[in-house]
């Protein structure tokens, strides 16, 4: 065969066909490790399934079992606080930082480096790293507290302080949420603050009036992106607390794991898993619809 | 905002001048602590550990009387109690952390490789050909980062239980192998910043789309691979959920795991102890981020842009 030949041979092939040949990977992996684990949990929601037997359809019951189980309720409630916390203080402190960083003092490179460290961390060695700076005896920051004559609380064993250290150890985390929010204050145009300096607007009139406006597409992204990470948070309650002080700290995912791997009900932890997906996409919708009527609200005037 | 003129800023008080630098140290004191407590904790004896205070280093007695930190014995005595406590975690009777070292590289090593092979080819398809279902396929792949990865947790589990995956690194790094929704978009995003001239020249060469996705894609993409390979390295060395449920012999754990399993075991915490393994555990990525902080901090600062 000719070279000449060679492009008519490839334009032949169908560009569908070559499409689907190309992402066939991502294709199958959909498929396989997304669609169908979702769709077996679908099934497996109707069943009482201890993993040694086999499953038993048992229809809804396993939905009726939510409605009148307390503790369901309690972590549904208690992530919902920590999603709020966790969420609300996040965008203050993230966007704050992201400002701070943005003034460009010298060294400012360096700080931004240093709130970004954390959120390589692996999130076992932050748990056990935070873990011990609420140490009740020990810790550092009960310690530096005493310094300035405070007595500190017993961090991780008293009910009203657990869930705020848990929160806590994910604030830590907001790393890559200020570095999102510093990308996006770098592309405000200047021409914005220059007009409002004519106009003698305050720095925090220009922050409310120029900054947030521009911004405010970043921000309803990292505050979609951080429901979605604060509803599914795991390990740092799990490896502090155990989920206690008498359940305080009892999550939505620590309950949906000590069911299916502890209590042997993987029927009721993947209806519970549904029902996870379900308030994730509701807080998500919701965070959209409010969002885009605020993006909206900058268009138009 | 780097909107402030000279003039104005001339015109700040002294005290504003300096409360800007003020609170970024602040801030990056309260972020680095935890890190920096780790290593100090790591180094000192279990008594002194667990006595508290504000002392950074462990404090060396000789003869009855404190070393100062001007004298060489006193160091030589801080390397004696730092060693030991890192002799203990790595010839602890409760983990093996040299094996999970090894166990978590042999994981990273196959998912990193894997991520960038079939992340790139994805991204080609989705780039570079154009075909009916591209967008759909692109707006399904965006919509899968907003799945909780927690949700898939039992679901997967019984996959993974039907396919005899449990108890082996299978479902560890096949996944990895069929792409990964952040990195197909970081990817699909740099292929399209390179410019279709260089590729449509190419086809009217006879270049087929292997050939121009090998010779003239993959070489400009460097940057991209390589960020895909630090975020799917981080990624799979900071796993746990995963490990935790499909792992169940010690001498299979991934460092996270280990680490759990080490702290759980103990009846008390030995808190030097528990603070050196972490350090073991955060070493590389650690290294890594220094070695890499741009590539990191541009690799997230991209995920925000939505086109």
């Amino acid at each position: 065969m000719t070279s000449a030949d060679r492009p008519i041979r490839v334009r032949r092939v169908h560009p569908w066909l070559l499409g689907v040949a190309w992402t066939s990977p991502w294709l199958v992996g959909l498929v396989v490790f997304l669609a169908v684990p979702v769709l077996l949990s679908l099934i497996y929601g109707f069943t009482e399934y201890s993993l040694i037997e086999p499953p038993i359809p048992v229809g809804a019951a396993n939905y009726r079992e939510m409605l009148g189980d307390g503790l369901f309720w309690r972590v549904l409630a208690n992530t919902l606080l920590y999603t709020v916390l966790a969420v609300g203080i996040g965008t203050v402190l993230s966007l704050g930082i992201a400002v701070a960083l943005e003034q460009r003092v010298p060294g400012s490179d360096l700080v931004r480096a240093v709130v970004f460290l954390p959120t390589v961390v692996p999130v076992v060695a932050a748990s056990l790293a935070w873990a011990w700076m609420f140490s009740a005896e020990s810790g550092l920051i009960n310690t530096l507290l005493a310094h300035v004559g405070i007595r500190g609380p017993d961090w991780l064993g008293d009910g009203r302080w657990a869930m705020l250290s848990v929160v806590i150890v994910g604030l830590w985390g907001i790393g890559s949420q200020v570095v999102i929010y510093a990308a996006a204050l770098r592309d405000v145009p200047r021409q914005l603050y220059d007009a409002a300096a004519i106009d003698g607007a305050t720095p925090i009139g220009r922050f409310f009036r120029i900054t947030l406006p521009q911004i405010s597409p970043t921000v309803l992204f990292n505050v979609v992106m951080s429901i979605i990470w604060s509803i599914q948070v795991f390990a740092a309650p799990l490896i502090m607390t155990k989920g206690g002080p008498d359940n305080a700290t009892l999550v939505y995912s620590l309950y949906v794991y000590r069911n299916a791997f502890e209590y042997g009900r993987m029927g009721y932890a993947s209806a519970l898993a549904w029902v996870q997906f379900l308030v994730a996409l509701i807080l998500t919708g919701m965070a959209l619809w409010l969002g885009r009527r605020l993006v909206h609200y900058r268009g138009a005037s | 905002m780097s909107s402030l003129s000279a003039s104005s800023r001339s015109r700040r008080a002294w005290w504003q001048r300096l409360a800007l630098p003020a609170v970024l140290i602040l801030i990056s004191l309260v972020f680095i602590a935890p890190i920096a407590w780790m290593g100090a904790t790591s180094i000192k004896p279990e008594s002194q550990a667990l006595e508290g205070g504000l002392r950074p280093l462990p404090r060396i007695e000789r003869d009855g009387g404190g070393l100062g930190v001007t004298q060489p014995d006193y160091w030589r005595g801080v390397a004696a109690s730092a060693g030991a406590t890192y002799r203990d975690v790595l010839t602890s009777p409760f983990a093996d952390f040299v094996a999970y070292l090894r166990n978590s590289l042999i994981v990273a090593a196959l998912s990193v490789v894997g991520m960038v092979v079939s992340c790139s080819v994805v991204a080609y398809g989705l780039s570079r050909i154009r075909w009916q279902g591209r967008g759909v396929l692109f707006l399904i792949t965006l919509a899968t980062m907003m799945i909780p990865a927690t949700v898939l947790m039992a679901p997967q589990f019984i996959l993974f239980k039907h396919l005899g995956w449990i108890g082996t690194y299978r479902p560890l790094w096949v996944p990895a192998w069929l792409g990964g929704a952040f990195g197909i978009f970081l990817m699909r995003q740099f292929f399209l910043g390179i410019p279709r001239e260089l590729d449509e020249a190419a086809r009217l060469d006879g270049c087929s789309h292997p050939r121009i996705f090998v010779s003239i894609i993959l070489p400009l993409a460097r940057p991209a691979l390589a960020v895909v390979a630090l975020f799917q390295f981080t990624a799979s060395w900071n796993d746990f959920v995963l490990p935790l449920i499909v792992l169940n012999h010690e001498h299979e754990y991934t460092l996270g795991v280990g680490l759990y399993m080490f702290v759980s075991k103990h009846g008390s915490t030995p808190w030097n102890q528990v603070m050196a393994a972490s350090v073991l555990a955060i070493l590389p990525v650690l290294v890594l981020f220094l070695l890499t902080q741009r590539a990191f901090v541009e690799g997230i600062a991209t995920r925000g842009l939505k086109d």
